[in-house]
């Protein structure tokens, strides 16, 4: 119970955020209406997405660091599991966008830069996978992702700020800061988004674990 | 540090030194370039301005690509061998990234006079297209010279240097092109302030992370 009750508190979070985002009232606000709830289940992953491609560089810089492979293992498994946050958050945000903005894709310097910053990553395991030879595959991929990380601050963060999005709570939009009801929204919002990075981490260290008994077999 | 700037200066003189005696890279280039403005001339015969000035940065994205991804793949392993014996890593990245912004200007600049000979040339600020072109080419070979040196220790392949570069310069190209556009419409100068202070922004980051990052790429 000492050890694994955060993955207990991720199932825990997920579950009420389903239940509750499906079910709870939600506030009726122009141009968004129903599809609001999407708030729960879409910008979870951003959050996860983040904080693991996070933890990967921290990881790299550890292997550059220490040349410890096990570093490198963990850096390439948070890249696997950020990149597949990235596309759930790509694709439950255009299913989302069909309805509210009438079609999937509208040029929106948000969706653009998250599009490119999978290319950015998947670039990445490309990368990775045209070396042979494993030390050096563990020394560039670092370096590449440690170069990387900026550049997706910059995607994500910056050029979203310099022009408007349809995003809401940008250009003009109704947002999360508008709600009549935004203190029953966040009971479920933060939860969800603690739940998702729990179970992104949950599944990280499964996946880099059979890549170390992996490994071991070979 | 004086020390350091004579290393680098020595080093962009050796660079250019090897250019001109061989003149094959540096002229192929340059067909390139002007073989892609060319084909492009004879594919749209008349083009509006705004998708004048984003071709004319796609030519340049593909020129920038071609002419950086030299600057690791010509140098043997033994070559390298000898450069850690007699220089600092720091030097060697700041003098490549300053040996192939020079070589961009040069080449960006060519391109844009022929450019704007073919196809209608529709700027109305030009000084400061000029300087959206000069920033531009200091900023995709700053990004670039990292990512070919790193194509370069992966099997030197074309496609993957592509890979890699691409998505890094996006956010680049997109600033470059907002700023070149408004220059070309003749907007007021600051209206582009902001994009020119992002460029300069993301190439110090882009500087401080290569100059961090390069001693553990070169060594084998």
């Amino acid at each position: 119970m000492t050890k694994f009750w955060w993955k207990l508190l991720g199932i825990f979070f997920v579950l009420h955020s389903i239940i509750g985002g499906l079910l709870f009232e939600v506030p009726h606000l122009p141009i968004l209406n129903e599809s609001i709830r999407n708030l729960y289940f879409h910008v979870p992953m951003w959050f996860a997405m983040i904080l693991i491609f996070l933890l990967s560089v921290i990881h790299s810089i550890r292997y550059l660091r220490t040349g410890n492979q096990l570093y490198d293992y963990k850096a390439v498994e948070s890249i696997n599991v950020g990149v597949f946050f990235g596309i759930l958050g790509l694709t439950t945000g255009m299913i989302w966008a069909n309805y509210t903005w009438g079609e999937p894709w509208s040029n929106d310097p948000k969706q653009n830069g998250s599009a490119i910053t999978m290319l950015l990553y998947m670039a990445y395991l490309v990368l990775r996978s045209s070396i042979d030879e494993e030390q050096k595959r563990a020394r560039i991929s670092a370096v590449y992702n440690v170069f990387a990380f900026p550049v997706m601050i910059v995607l994500l963060f910056i050029l979203p700020r310099m022009t408007d999005s349809l995003h809401p709570g940008n250009g003009g939009n109704p947002g999360f800061n508008s709600y009549d009801l935004d203190a029953s929204m966040r009971g479920i919002f933060y939860p969800a988004v603690i739940g998702w990075i729990l179970l992104a981490v949950w599944i990280t260290q499964l996946r880099y674990r059979y890549r170390v008994v992996f490994d071991k077999l070979q | 540090m004086a020390r350091q700037a004579k290393v680098i200066l020595y080093l962009i003189r050796k660079e250019l030194l090897l250019e001109w005696r061989s003149r094959y890279a540096i002229n192929g280039l340059l067909l390139y370039a002007i073989a892609c403005v060319f084909i492009c001339y004879l594919s749209f015969k008349r083009i509006d301005p705004l998708a004048w000035n984003a071709l004319f940065w796609i030519i340049l994205l593909f020129a920038a690509v071609n002419a950086v991804a030299k600057s690791f793949m010509l140098e043997k392993r033994e070559r390298f061998l000898y450069y850690y014996q007699v220089a600092a890593p720091s030097a060697v990245i700041l003098s490549k990234i300053s040996y192939n912004a020079l070589l961009m200007v040069l080449l960006s600049g060519i391109c844009f006079f022929f450019y704007s000979v073919v196809l209608h040339n529709p700027v109305q600020d030009l000084p400061y297209y000029l300087l959206s072109i000069f920033v531009g080419a200091v900023s995709l070979s700053s990004v670039l010279t990292m990512v070919s040196g790193i194509a370069a220790k992966a099997n030197n392949s074309a496609t993957l240097m592509t890979v890699l570069s691409f998505p890094v310069m996006t956010p680049v190209l997109l600033l470059l092109i907002r700023l070149s556009k408004n220059a070309m419409d003749g907007l007021d100068r600051s209206v582009s302030t902001d994009e020119l202070l992002a460029l300069g922004a993301i190439n110090a980051i882009v500087l401080a992370v290569s100059l961090v990052l390069f001693p553990y790429l070169w060594r084998d």
